[in-house]
């Protein structure tokens, strides 16, 4: 019995260290509109800070989708 | 770790909420979690009230930054939730100082950030759901509904861009609370995490010490860019409710 709670621990833990793996593509997505603001400014910098609202919106939505992989390590850290 | 001295860190501790006068945790007990809450509030009263006291025409050193913080916010308002949304403007300001306060507090040395709680902003993000779901039927009735349905979209993919876009909204307050509260909190806990290793390292402890120093830096931008981003996002959002549809 004491074997298993220790396996279902270890699982617990390896779960919650993989989750976080899906961070990486929030970093991907993030660098990539950072690239593309940063690439489009220097190309025309009277339009850029018009757009920086919009390039703000961008990451925080590219953002939302590796948080959720971060809430699902929190889930199975704190709350499994 | 079990040897002598060995490493020790414990970067989730800081993040422990403990009642300021001992005993138990109730529904109204004061913890350090309130306290930082009320010093929040009180630091922006400060400022505010410093700031619109003298109200003059050259505005002195306190008058310009309240006077930045307005325009500021006041600009981003009218901007992105459009005319319409300038109602919502205290609001938005009181979202955004609040915010920023509490986020820049918590960097303060022996302090703790109210924001860093995923209770915390899951109050603050379901404040903004409840918020424009409301006023969102309110102004537009079940005309608000359309903004699930892409009328831009070709005919057959409708009823597959409403499903996601139904998920989309109701996901909303989850990613807009823990996109604050985990940035926050992430940042406390790698600095405890350097911390850490500078307490083994001996005389080498000067790199980690650097590193702290560096992320503090980060940190500050952090604090004010996730206070930006909250704001911007209950705009957008509020956009949707007060706002033509974007779609």
């Amino acid at each position: 019995m004491e074997d298993v709670a220790q396996f279902a621990l270890m699982g617990k833990y390896i779960g919650a260290g993989l989750a976080t793996i899906g961070l990486g593509g929030a970093g991907i997505g993030v660098g990539n509109i950072a690239a593309n603001f940063l690439a489009g400014a220097l190309r025309n910098p009277s339009a850029a800070p018009a757009q920086t609202a919009n390039f703000f919106v961008g990451v925080a939505f590219a953002e939302a989708l590796g948080i959720f992989s971060f809430l699902i390590a929190l889930l199975l850290l704190f709350a499994a | 770790m079990a040897e002598e001295g060995g490493l020790q860190i414990h970067p989730m501790d800081q993040f422990q909420i403990h009642s300021l006068f001992g005993g138990d945790i109730g529904m109204f007990t004061p913890t350090n979690q309130t306290l930082w809450l009320g010093i929040t509030v009180l630091a922006i009263s400060a400022l505010m009230l410093a700031a619109s006291a003298g109200r003059s025409m050259i505005p002195g050193r306190v008058q310009s930054i309240g006077e930045l913080f307005y325009g500021f916010i006041h600009d981003m308002v009218e901007e992105v939730a459009g005319h319409d949304g300038a109602k919502f403007f205290p609001y938005v300001m009181a979202l955004f100082t609040f915010i920023l306060f509490s986020n820049l507090l918590g960097l303060l040395p022996m302090s703790f950030s109210p924001t860093s709680h995923i209770a915390a902003t899951a109050t603050l993000a379901i404040m903004v759901f409840l918020t424009v779901t409301l006023v969102g039927i309110w102004r537009k009735g079940l005309g608000f509904l359309a903004m699930f349905w892409v009328s831009s979209a070709p005919l057959v993919l409708r009823p597959v861009l409403a499903a996601i876009e139904v998920i989309s909204y109701f996901v909303r307050p989850l990613s807009h609370s823990i996109r604050l509260g985990g940035n926050i909190m992430a940042g406390h806990a790698m600095i405890k995490v350097f911390a850490g290793f500078a307490g083994v390292m001996g005389v080498a402890s000067v790199l980690p010490i650097a590193a702290i120093a560096a992320i503090y830096g980060l940190e500050l931008l952090v604090a004010v860019v996730q206070a930006y981003v909250f704001t911007i996002l209950t705009c957008v959002y509020l956009r949707d409710a007060v706002g033509e549809a974007h779609h």
